[in-house]
C-alpha cells in the first residue's frame, strides 16, 4: 500500500493502491482533527466507561460494573466513529459536493468506499484497544471468553452502524443526518444496554430495546465476554440487522 | 492509451435529450467540438448549460441521444475518460477543513503522471496559502484552487463551470491567462458562463443554449455579424413592415439588413455615415419614432439579448 513505482505499472491496479493510501490518509485525517469527533470517539466513551465503572449504580448481581459495561462501551465506540463520526462528515461532504467531485478524478467508488472502510476500522481498533487497556489496568478487568468472537463481532457491528450513519448520510439532508445520528446515539445510549441494564428500563419499552441494533450488538458481545458463546437470537438479530443496514445503504445511498 | 490525433472532434453530441420528470431540460442537442477548441456555453438561467456540461462530463446519462468524449462514452467508460479530464464543478467540491497543499497531494495520486502540485499552486497565485484550510479562503481562492486540481492530471480536456464566477478582476484575469495557456498546449475547454465578456475573450466559439435547445453556435465574430466596424445599429420603436424592410434594405449604401428582433436591426455596410443620414432622413419622412442609431459592431452581449429573447417569442 505504500511506495509503488510510478509510471511502471500496466493497468491501473497501481494508481488505485496510490489513491487508496492517500484517501485513507486524508480521512483519517479530517476525522481526526474534528475536535467533535475527538470528544464522541474518544471523550465520551472513556468518560462512560470511568464514570459508571466507579460509581456504584449499576447492579451488582454479576460481578464488577465494568464487566458489564466494557462491552457495552464497545458498542458505544462503534456507534460513535461508523455511525455519528462517518454519517455525519459523508453528509457534509456529498452537501458540499466533495463527493461529486471526488466521483469526476479516476479515483473510483469502491476504492473511496474501501479507504473510508479503512479509516473507520483503524479508528476503531484504536478505541477497542483503548478501552480494554483502561478497563483492565483502571479496574482489573480481565478478558474471557473466545476473543475471535468478539473479534466477529466487532466487525459486523462495526459494518451495522456504518451502514446507519451512511444510509443517512446518502439519503437524507445533512442537518437531518447531523440531528438524526446524534438523536440515534443518545437512544441507543440510553436503551440499548451499553450503561444501563435494559431489565432497568420500563417494561413497555423493554422488548424494543432488545431487538434494536444497540442491544443485540451489547448483549452478544456481553455473552461471548462471559465466556457463552454467540447467544442464538441476538446474533441473529445482529446479522439481520447488518443485512438490512447494508442493503439500505446500497439501495438508499445517493453521490450529489 | 496513445494521444489522439490534433485534429478530429473532442466532443460529439448527437440528439441529445434530458427531462427531469416533465420538465425537458435539454432538448435535441447535436454540436460537436474539435481537439484544442475552447467552447463557451452561455444562455440564460434554466436553459441547461450545466445539465448540458455534466452530461458531457459523464455525471449524468442523457434520456437519447449519444455522447462521446475522446472517443468514449464518459459515463460508461469512466475508467478511460477520467484520467483525460479535468474539470471544476460550479461550486464547492472540497473537504472544507483540508488544507489548500493537503487537497493538492490528494488530487495529485488520482492520476498516474500528474503535474507538480507546487508549480500549480504558485501558478494560481495559492503557494503561500497552502497552509490554509479551504474553507478559510476568499470565494475566489476556492475557484483558483478548484481551478489547480482540475488541472492536477495534465487533462487533455477541461470542463470548467462558471470559472470565473465570484472572482475580482485580477483572479478573472489570471484565471484567463491558464485557460488560455491549457489551450495554447492543445487542451479542449469547454466552460459555461454569464460573462459575455469571458466568452468573448476566450472562446473560439460561443454556443447559445436557450430552454435546452441550441439555438446558435459560431465564432463570436460571426455571432456578432458583419466584419470590422461597418455596422449601423438601430433601434425603432415599432418593428418595420416587410415592405418598409424592404425600402431600408435598398437604401443607399446597405449591403445587407438583419433582423435581430422587436424593432432592432443590423444594417451591414461599407459607409456607416452614409448610411447613418440615408436612413434618419427616411425615418423622419416616415415619422417612425427611433430609440437609437449607432455605428459599429454589435456586442456579444446584445447579440444574445436579442436570440435569446426572440427565442421566448
Amino acid at each position: 500500500m505504500s511506495s509503488l513505482p510510478l509510471g511502471t505499472r500496466r493497468g491501473s491496479h497501481g494508481p488505485q493502491a496510490r489513491a487508496f493510501s492517500a484517501q485513507l490518509r486524508v480521512e483519517l485525517l479530517l476525522l481526526l482533527r474534528q475536535p467533535e469527533n475527538l470528544l464522541v470517539i474518544l471523550v465520551l466513551p472513556v468518560l462512560l466507561l470511568v464514570f459508571f465503572a466507579g460509581i456504584k449504580v449499576l447492579p451488582s448481581q454479576n460481578g464488577p460494573p465494568i464487566y458489564f459495561l466494557v462491552p457495552g462501551i464497545l458498542t458505544l465506540a462503534l456507534m460513535s466513529t461508523g455511525m455519528v463520526t462517518l454519517g455525519i462528515s459523508t453528509a457534509y461532504q456529498r452537501y458540499y459536493r466533495v463527493l461529486k467531485r471526488l466521483g469526476g478524478t479516476p479515483l473510483r467508488r469502491s476504492t473511496l468506499v474501501l479507504a473510508k472502510a479503512a479509516s473507520v476500522l483503524l479508528v476503531e481498533l484504536g478505541q477497542v484497544a483503548l478501552v480494554l487497556l483502561i478497563a483492565h489496568f483502571g479496574f482489573r478487568w480481565e478478558g474471557k471468553g473466545a476473543w475471535w468472537l468478539l473479534g466477529i463481532l466487532l466487525l459486523l457491528g462495526s459494518f451495522t452502524f456504518a451502514a446507519i450513519g451512511l444510509t443517512m448520510a446518502g439519503g437524507l439532508r445533512a442537518e437531518l443526518t447531523l440531528g438524526g445520528a446524534n438523536g440515534l446515539y443518545i437512544l441507543f445510549l440510553v436503551v440499548g444496554g451499553i450503561a444501563l441494564p435494559i431489565g432497568q428500563l420500563p417494561t413497555l419499552i423493554q422488548p424494543i430495546a432488545r431487538v434494536l441494533p444497540a442491544a443485540t450488538f451489547s448483549s452478544s458481545m456481553r455473552a461471548v465476554m462471559e465466556g457463552h458463546g454467540l447467544p442464538l437470537l441476538p446474533f441473529a438479530l445482529c446479522l439481520a440487522w447488518a443485512a438490512v443496514s447494508g442493503l439500505a445503504a446500497v439501495t438508499l445511498f445517493r453521490w450529489e | 492509451m496513445t494521444a489522439a490525433a490534433p485534429s478530429g472532434s473532442a466532443i460529439s453530441l448527437v440528439g441529445v435529450s434530458k427531462s427531469y420528470g416533465d420538465r425537458v431540460v435539454v432538448a435535441d442537442l447535436s454540436l460537436e467540438v474539435e481537439i484544442g477548441e475552447l467552447v463557451a456555453v452561455v444562455g440564460p438561467n434554466g436553459a441547461g448549460k450545466t445539465t448540458t456540461i455534466e452530461m458531457i462530463e459523464g455525471y449524468r446519462r442523457p434520456d437519447r441521444g449519444t455522447i462521446r468524449v475522446l472517443q468514449c462514452d464518459p459515463a460508461g467508460d469512466t475508467g478511460r475518460v477520467r484520467p483525460l479530464v479535468g474539470l471544476m464543478l460550479q461550486e464547492g467540491g472540497i473537504y472544507p477543513t483540508i488544507k489548500v497543499g493537503e487537497v493538492m497531494r490528494l488530487f495529485s495520486s488520482y492520476f498516474q503522471d500528474p503535474e507538480p502540485g507546487e508549480a500549480l499552486l504558485e501558478r494560481v497565485g495559492l503557494l503561500e496559502k497552502a497552509d490554509r484550510r479551504f474553507r478559510q479562503l476568499s470565494g475566489g481562492e476556492q475557484q483558483r484552487l478548484s481551478l489547480a486540481l482540475a488541472l492536477v492530471g495534465r487533462p487533455r480536456i477541461l470542463f470548467l463551470d462558471e470559472p470565473t464566477a465570484g472572482m475580482d478582476p485580477r483572479a478573472r484575469l489570471l484565471t484567463w491567462e491558464i485557460v488560455k495557456e491549457n489551450q495554447a498546449q492543445g487542451v479542449t475547454v469547454v466552460l459555461t458562463t454569464h460573462s459575455m465578456e469571458e466568452a468573448e475573450r476566450l472562446a473560439d466559439r460561443v454556443a447559445i443554449l436557450k430552454d435546452g435547445a441550441l439555438i446558435a453556435f459560431d465564432s463570436p465574430e460571426r455571432l456578432r455579424g458583419g466584419s470590422g466596424p461597418d455596422l449601423l445599429h438601430v433601434e425603432l420603436t415599432e418593428p418595420l413592415t416587410p415592405d418598409q424592410l424592404d425600402v431600408v434594405a435598398h437604401l443607399t449604401g446597405v449591403d445587407h439588413v438583419q433582423d435581430r428582433g422587436r424593432g432592432s436591426y443590423d444594417l451591414a455596410t461599407s459607409e456607416p455615415a452614409v448610411v447613418a443620414v440615408g436612413l434618419t432622413s427616411w425615418l423622419l419622412e416616415r415619422e417612425l419614432s427611433f430609440n437609437q442609431i449607432r455605428i459599429g459592431r454589435s456586442s456579444l452581449e446584445e447579440v444574445f439579448l436579442s436570440l435569446t429573447e426572440e427565442a421566448a417569442e
